[in-house]
Order: structure tokens, then C-alpha cells, then sequence
């Protein structure tokens, strides 16, 4: 194949960085709001129809969206395979968290109302609040730590040792990176449940949505503040050799410094942290005001900027080593290879619009409010 | 056997990858069964045909969670416990799985809400393919696992990079159009076609034998048995053809189910039985069929087919000249980027062979300096057991010829005696039931396990795959899943159970709807069961 040398390997490094961020920020948008919606399950819902109803707001997408995830672990091993390879065995315990709950998800469910016992119908609404919290608290752990840099080495073939257990992620900072990150998939949930339910439960959520709206934006600023006094950032020492082997050794990288210098060089970046903000706050303004769809805009695009904000801000750096800063993982040293990178960006462009497109179709398929009537009067209904 | 971290992410993996499969099967042959279904309903507009569609796809959806749900651990997995694994073979491993994630999850997931949701919002015609839509995703799925799965096999289309110290891919035409990979999957499809079939026709004749649902369980037999026939004749066959690529691509493999310790003169036997013994490099009690060794495995009569104490001598060879390509490397390294012309041909001229010298790094810190016998040890250890090989393999072979019987029988049955079926036929029929499990479990550990000591075939070694965990960490998650997946497992058992006690859902409106437009009052036929019944 010869075809791959059109696209130069450093542009293909940046593509696939900007996909990622895709498809981080794809799952949030999406499964987003089926974590908040589990997260929110015990107390906008009070009685067992409510509940039904909270459910069913997802019930026919969720296994879409969930999608979103296993693509971006998929997308992760083939595009940036020592990211994949060095976070997922450091984080162990986590990852393990993280799967338990998100296996707690599907089967709850679609078991939940397949029997009429109020204990069985308990259990699984507690194992689906367990499905939703717990991945959205961790994922926000994981960002909070990896800002901090995580403490791996890589030996000279390239084995990774991870030097540190799972209660050392817990610091403060991670966890306040956990509370922004549920506080703005709660957001979106309250505003999808808005959207798709009507009466006493919207009430609820939007409720919850206008707080969690709030803590999202004190959150996120207070993050901010935190990582210009008490966070050290990394950076390349050397202008980076952008094309060359994906060997993380290879290059040299400062530990010290600020991360927000990045806004120094590129004040453009500033962007998207203003829309982090102003995304959250427009969703705040408007969640009380009946405007369902641009309230859902507002979560939407305050997810899409704080996310935004984490890459944008480290780049390129994509994973620091806090023991062994020259092992840290960047955009120009961690990805697969010229070929791979390119093929999978044919297949990406083949595919990704179809999804888009049969995704799109199906929401509106969907489109409308779930009732009591979808729920009790249904042989399918969650 | 000491558990060591190594033995226990195997064990881990191996648990999880098979409680996985336990679902997977019924996903691929069952939402083509329910497809097939609502297509005969929208081709006949006869109720019934709704309600068996509804029915199985009920059961379809019940099995199709916790196939999801365990799939979500596969796609992890890797980079949890195997990361060196992940970072060594990555760049082309992990291409299928993300396109699988693209090309069919996506499409699977995205529609099986629909299909559930979606009867009261769309037309016939766009449920129907809605329907389809979720079968073509889930056996597409399948092909991509394959082909990942049929590269760890036989690696084709890749090359290790001294400087980044991984596989990376050459070609991925070749990876995609691995012969390994392509018989396996028509192999494993066909094996889930047959395990819905045989579901689908153990569920109905229960009901038979119970004297409900007649007309449901009559006609989904006769879709059953003529899909299940068709299904089965093609996992043999399919079954043969990976047994074929096997003696070019992975020879220790067959030799080893084979229990074929010396080369034999062409063409060699067929041991249909026996007790192999590793030790002492014999079987016992052999029962042989001259000639059908050799015809199976080189479709020739005069091809030899190495036996597994030349293949050791081989290995052997291999591991010194993977020496060389090891110390090469060393050189290669040392030089820090600068052009090392002399150490790059030489790696070059042993770089196939690198994976053999990693082989010593279970007895030896640097290959190097391996002795003689430790040499001879790492060559040893190219034998997976063969004992278990040897019968896993017999065991599915059997399963699937009957099969190929009991959907002939059944056919027979429902196309030319009017759908007569004896009772002790039909409880045969619920018995075997849980047996393409079995099989399909069996070949599973047959593949897998027979590609010991190896993660990818002559590559990278398994005790080097491993993440750098602690046995603390590693024996929590194990128990965790262990834990875990039980209680989701009778929690799935229950509810299956419980749905098919209950039987289909009777729809009604739409029953009677139906005898108004064939102007019958349903009153004449004693109730609005259902117009067939």
C-alpha cells in the first residue's frame, strides 16, 4: 500500500488525536445522559410507573450509546495502542469498577420490569443508579489524575509497570474531577429527562438539572484555579520530531511549568473552557423556561467544552508519567503505526456518517415524550 | 499448579471469553430465525407469524443483554491484563476490533431498541428490516472478532519494528483476508446457527409435548430444523477447512489434537481413539483409520505431516536462530537510532524467528545467555496438552455429526409426515438442548488453548503477554467476575425459564382483527386463541 503516504504521519497523528477526542466527547454526549438519567433514577422517580417512565427515556437507546464507549476502547487500542496498554492495566481497579457498573446497566434494564416483585424492581434500580454514578465518577477521577500524571514506567521493551494502587487515585483534586464530571452528566440527564417526560418527573429533573448545572460551573472554574497554583503541567523540552517512531522514550519531557502556559501559546484554546462555562450556564437560564431542545443544547455544549478543555490544554501531551516524566505518552510518539492510522481513518470516514445518519433516524423515530400510557399499556416496555 | 499472575489472567480470560460465548452463539443464529420469521409475516400477513416473531425475539433480547453486557469485559480486557500484549501486537490487533465496533456494533445496537420499540412507530416493511438489520450487525460483529482472533492464529501481514519494539501491520488486505481467519468465521456463524436451531426446536417440541401452542411450535420447527440442517452441514465442513489451513499455519496445533507424535509416512492415520500420554510421547490404546489423517489434513496422498517430536526438534532450531535476531536487536538498540546497517541485516535475516528466542524469557532474564538445556526446555514447552486437546476435539467432532442427524430427522419429519413427531423424539429434542453449547465451548478451548504457548502463534509467548500486576489485584477481579457472572447467570436462566413457561404473548385485537377480514366469526372457533389453533 501506498495509498497511506498521501496523508503525512504527523497529520494522521493529529486526525486521530482530534478523534479521540470525537469519541470521548460522542460518548458523553450520548451515554451522557443515559449515566445521569440511572444517577437521577431514585430521586426524580418516586413510584414504580415513575420510574417505568425515567427508564424508558432511555430504554430504546441506551445500547446505542453505549456503543460510544466500546468504540472509543476499540479506537484507543488501535490508534493509540501504548495509551490503551498503559492506562487500562494502571488504572486496573478502576477499570474493573467501571465494568461492573456499566455491566449492572444493560441487565438492569432490561430485566428490571420483566417480574412484578417490588424487592427484584428495588434491587434493579439501585443497581442501575450504581450503573450510572459510579462510571461517571470514575471517568472524572481518571481525568483528574491524569492532569496530574500518573505513575508509570516503561522499560526498555517497552513494559509498562504501573507504580501505584487504586486508593492513591482518590486526592483531592481527582475527586473534585469526579464531582464536575458527574455534576455535568447529571445535567444532561435532568435535561433528557426533561425532554422525554412530562408532569410531576420533569418537574423533578429539571430540578436537579438547574443544581447540577451550577456545581458544574463552580466545579470547573474551581478546577481551573487549582491547576494554575497547585497542579505542576508537562511539556516537551525539544521541539518534537512529529513523524517519527512511536517509542514514548524517544523523547524528552519537562516536568514543572504550568499546563495553562498552553493558553499563553495558543489563546485560541480559550474557547473551550468559555464554552464549558457558558454552555452550562444557558442550560441553567433555560431548563425552567420549557425550551427542552436548546436546554439539551446548552448541556451539550458545556460537555463538548469541558472535555474539549482537558485535551486542548495538554496537548500533546496525552498521558504524563509522574515517576518517569520521559515515558509520558504524546500525540507524536504513541500511536500505531503510518498504515494503521490511515486505515483506520478509512474506515472511520466510511463509516461514522452512516452511523450519524441511522442514529439520527432513530432518535427521531423515537421523538416525543414518553407517558404512562407508553409504559403501562406496552408488552415490550422496560 | 502454582497460580502464578500469569495462570491467572489466563484463567480470568478463559472464564470471562467463555461465559461470553455462552451467549453470543444464540445472539448470531437467533435474530436470523426471528428476521426469517417476521419476513414470512410481512410476505403472509398471518398473525402468527407475529406472534412467533415477537416470542423468539423476546427470549433473543433476554440472551442478547448479557451478551452485550460480557462483551463490554472482552473489549477491555486486554489492555487490563495484557497490556504487554496490547502494546507489542496493538497496532494490528486492534484495527478489527475497532471496525468491528464501527462497521457492525453500532448497527446492531442502534436497531435492537427499534426492533423492540418500534412495533407501534413503523410500517411492516421497516420493522422487517430493522430486524434484518440487527442479524446483519450481529453477524458482522462476528467476522471482525474473527479476524482478530484468526491473526493471533496466523499472523500474516505484519512485521516487528526494532525502534518501537512491536508487530506492525504491512498489509491489511492480508489481515483482513487471512485464510484462518475467513474459515473460522463461517465455522463459528454456522456453529451459532445451529445452537439457535437447536434451541428453537427444543423450546417448541417442550411445548408439543405439553400439548401448547401448537401451531407456534409446529412452524417454528420447521423453520428450525431446515435452517439447523443447513447451519450444521456447514460447520463440518467449514470445520475441515480450518483442520486444513491448520496444517500449513499451525502445525504443532494439529499434531497435537492429532496426538501425532512421530511423522508418518504418507498418508498418516486417523487415531479415532485413544489416551495420549505427553510423557512418555505415546498413545495408548490407539484405535486407527489408515489413510483418513493424511486425506484430512493434506487433501493428498502423499503429503508427510510433521509429528510432534520433529516439530519440537524444529522449534529447537528456531529458538537459535531467534537468538540471533535477539542479540541483533540488542545492537540495533544500543545504537540509539543511528544507522546500524550490519545489526539490521542480521536481525532482518532472523526476525521471524524473535518470537521463539522470547520463549527463553521464562527461564532467562536476557535469551542470550540460555543453556543448552534451557534451550531444550523452551522448546518443550511449544506442546500444549495434549490429552485435553486430543478429546475436546473428538467430543465437538461427535456433536456436530449428530447435528447434521437430528436436524435431518426433524426435517424429514416436518417437510414429509405432515409434522408428525413422535414423543420420544421430542424429548430427545429438549434434552439436547444445552449440547451446541458444549461444542461450541470445546472449540473454543481447542483453538485457544491448543495455541499454547503462545498469544499470537510464533510471535509473543503468553507468560510474556502479561500486564505487571500484583496476584492480590488480579485474584479480586477473577473472583469479582466469577462472583458476578453467576448471579447474572441464574438471574438469565430464571427469566428465560419464567418467559418460556409463559409462552407467547396473545395479541388480541389483532387475532380477532384477522377473522373479521376472513369474515369468521371468532365466537365459531370456541375462543381468539388464535385463528390456526
Amino acid at each position: 500500500m501506498i495509498l497511506h503516504e498521501f496523508l503525512s504521519f504527523e497529520i494522521l497523528r493529529v486526525i486521530w488525536w482530534l478523534l479521540l477526542g470525537v469519541l470521548l466527547i460522542g460518548f458523553a454526549l450520548t451515554d451522557g445522559f443515559d449515566l445521569g438519567v440511572g444517577t437521577l433514577l431514585p430521586f426524580v422517580a418516586r413510584t414504580d410507573v415513575e420510574r417505568r417512565i425515567v427508564i424508558n427515556t432511555v430504554g430504546p437507546v441506551w445500547e446505542g450509546n453505549q456503543v460510544w464507549f466500546i468504540l472509543g476502547g476499540g479506537a484507543i487500542f488501535a490508534a493509540w495502542p501504548p495509551l490503551y496498554a498503559v492506562s487500562f492495566s494502571g488504572f486496573y481497579i478502576a477499570m474493573f469498577l467501571i465494568l461492573a457498573a456499566l455491566i449492572l446497566r444493560p441487565v438492569g434494564f432490561k430485566y428490571r420490569s420483566k417480574r412484578d416483585s417490588a424487592a427484584w424492581r428495588s434491587a434493579w434500580d439501585w443497581a442501575l443508579f450504581v450503573g450510572g454514578f459510579v462510571p461517571a465518577l470514575v471517568f472524572g477521577v481518571a481525568m483528574g489524575n491524569v492532569l496530574q500524571g500518573v505513575p508509570f514506567r516503561l522499560n526498555d521493551d517497552l513494559m509498562t509497570v504501573y507504580d501505584g494502587g487504586f486508593f492513591g487515585l482518590l486526592n483531592p483534586f481527582a475527586l473534585l474531577a469526579g464531582v464536575v464530571s458527574v455534576a455535568m452528566l447529571v445535567m444532561h440527564g435532568g435535561n433528557w429527562l426533561a425532554l422525554k417526560s412530562e408532569g410531576v418527573v420533569a418537574e423533578r429533573a429539571k430540578r436537579y438539572a438547574a443544581t447540577a448545572a451550577l456545581v458544574t460551573v463552580a466545579g470547573f472554574v474551581l478546577a481551573g484555579l487549582w491547576l494554575a497554583v497547585g497542579v505542576d503541567g508537562y511539556a516537551l523540552a525539544d521541539p518534537a520530531a512529529t513523524g517519527g517512531p512511536s517509542n514514548p522514550l524517544l523523547s524528552e519531557i519537562r516536568h514543572g511549568g504550568s499546563w495553562l502556559a498552553a493558553y499563553g501559546a495558543r489563546p485560541w484554546i480559550a474557547v473551550a473552557p468559555i464554552l464549558g462555562i457558558g454552555g452550562a450556564l444557558l442550560a441553567y437560564r433555560q431548563v425552567h423556561r420549557n425550551r427542552e431542545v436548546l436546554t439539551l443544547m446548552g448541556s451539550s455544549l458545556s460537555i463538548l467544552g469541558i472535555i474539549a478543555t482537558v485535551g486542548l490544554t495538554m496537548f500533546p501531551v496525552i498521558l504524563p508519567s509522574s515517576i518517569q516524566p520521559d515515558a509520558s505518552l504524546t500525540v507524536w510518539d504513541s500511536s500505531s503505526s503510518h498504515l494503521t492510522l490511515f486505515v483506520m481513518l478509512v474506515s472511520t470516514v466510511i463509516f461514522m456518517p452512516l452511523i450519524l445518519l441511522y442514529t439520527a433516524w432513530v432518535y427521531k423515530v423515537l421523538w416525543g415524550k414518553v407517558t404512562e400510557n407508553d409504559v403501562t399499556d406496552s408488552d415490550h416496555a422496560y | 499448579m502454582e497460580l502464578d499472575v500469569v495462570e491467572l489472567s489466563r484463567l480470568q480470560f478463559a472464564m470471562t471469553a467463555m461465559y461470553h460465548f455462552l451467549f453470543v452463539p444464540l445472539t448470531l443464529g437467533l435474530s436470523i430465525l426471528v428476521a426469517i420469521m417476521e419476513t414470512v409475516y410481512v410476505m403472509t400477513n398471518r398473525p402468527i407469524w407475529r406472534q412467533m416473531t415477537k416470542f423468539w425475539g423476546t427470549l433473543f433480547g433476554i440472551n442478547f443483554v448479557l451478551g452485550v453486557a460480557t462483551g463490554i469485559t472482552m473489549e477491555f480486557q486486554f489492555g487490563m491484563n495484557w497490556s504487554y500484549y496490547s502494546h507489542y501486537v496493538g497496532d494490528i490487533f486492534g484495527a478489527p476490533l475497532a471496525i468491528e465496533g464501527l462497521m457492525a456494533f453500532f448497527l446492531e445496537a442502534t436497531f435492537v431498541g427499534l426492533f423492540f420499540f418500534g412495533w407501534d412507530k413503523l410500517s411492516k416493511v421497516a420493522h422487517m428490516i430493522v430486524a434484518w438489520l440487527v442479524a446483519i450487525g450481529s453477524n458482522f460483529s462476528a467476522l471482525w472478532i474473527l479476524i482478530a482472533n484468526g491473526w493471533m492464529q496466523n499472523p500474516v501481514g505484519a512485521e516487528f519494528n526494532p525502534v518501537t519494539m512491536r508487530m506492525e501491520m504491512t498489509s491489511f488486505f492480508d489481515v483482513m483476508f487471512n485464510e484462518v481467519a475467513q474459515a473460522k468465521f463461517v465455522h463459528t456463524v454456522s456453529a451459532g446457527y445451529v445452537t439457535a436451531a437447536v434451541f428453537v426446536l427444543g423450546v417448541s417440541a417442550w411445548y408439543l409435548l405439553k400439548n401448547r401452542h401448537v401451531e407456534l411450535a409446529r412452524r417454528s420447527i420447521a423453520v428450525a430444523a431446515s435452517f439447523g440442517l443447513a447451519a450444521a452441514l456447514s460447520v463440518v465442513v467449514l470445520g475441515d477447512e480450518s483442520g486444513y489451513s491448520a496444517t500449513h499455519t499451525q502445525k504443532m496445533k494439529l499434531a497435537s489434537i492429532e496426538a501425532m507424535w512421530e511423522t508418518h509416512d504418507a498418508p498418516a492415520p486417523f487415531t479415532l481413539v485413544g489416551l495420549p500420554d505427553k510423557e512418555n510421547r505415546e498413545t495408548h490404546y490407539a484405535i486407527e483409520v489408515p489413510y483418513a489423517m493424511g486425506l484430512i489434513g493434506t487433501r493428498s496422498l502423499t503429503q508427510e505431516m510433521p509429528g510432534i517430536n520433529d516439530l519440537v526438534a524444529e522449534a529447537e532450531e528456531r529458538i537459535r536462530s531467534g537468538q540471533i535476531a535477539y542479540d541483533a536487536l540488542m545492537d540495533i538498540r544500543a545504537a540509539k537510532g543511528d544507522a546500524a546497517p550490519e545489526a539490521t541485516a542480521r536481525f532482518e535475516a532472523h526476525s521471524d524467528d524473535l518470537g521463539f528466542a522470547l520463549l527463553l524469557k521464562r527461564y532467562v532474564e536476557d535469551p542470550r545467555a540460555a543453556t543448552d538445556e534451557q534451550i531444550a526446555m523452551a522448546a518443550e514447552d511449544t506442546i500444549p496438552g495434549v490429552f485435553p486437546l486430543f478429546w475436546a476435539f473428538r467430543i465437538m467432532v461427535a456433536l456436530g455429526f449428530s447435528f447434521i442427524a437430528v436436524m435431518a430427522y426433524f426435517f424429514y419429519r416436518a417437510s414429509f409426515r405432515g409434522m408428525d413427531f413422535p414423543r420420544p423424539a421430542l424429548w430427545f429434542a429438549v434434552f439436547i438442548i444445552p449440547t451446541p453449547w458444549i461444542a461450541a465451548e470445546l472449540g473454543w478451548f481447542v483453538a485457544e488453548y491448543g495455541r499454547q504457548p503462545w498469544t499470537v502463534d510464533g510471535v509473543l509467548p503468553t507468560a510474556l503477554s502479561v500486564s505487571q500486576l500484583s496476584i492480590t489485584q488480579v485474584a479480586l477481579t477473577l473472583a469479582g467476575f466469577v462472583a458476578f457472572y453467576s448471579v447474572l447467570f441464574v438471574i438469565e436462566m430464571g427469566l428465560m425459564i419464567k418467559f418460556i413457561r409463559k409462552g407467547p404473548y396473545q395479541d388480541v385485537e389483532l387475532v380477532e382483527d384477522w377473522f373479521r377480514r376472513h369474515d369468521r366469526p371468532a365466537a365459531a372457533h370456541g375462543s381468539v386463541a388464535h385463528p390456526a389453533e
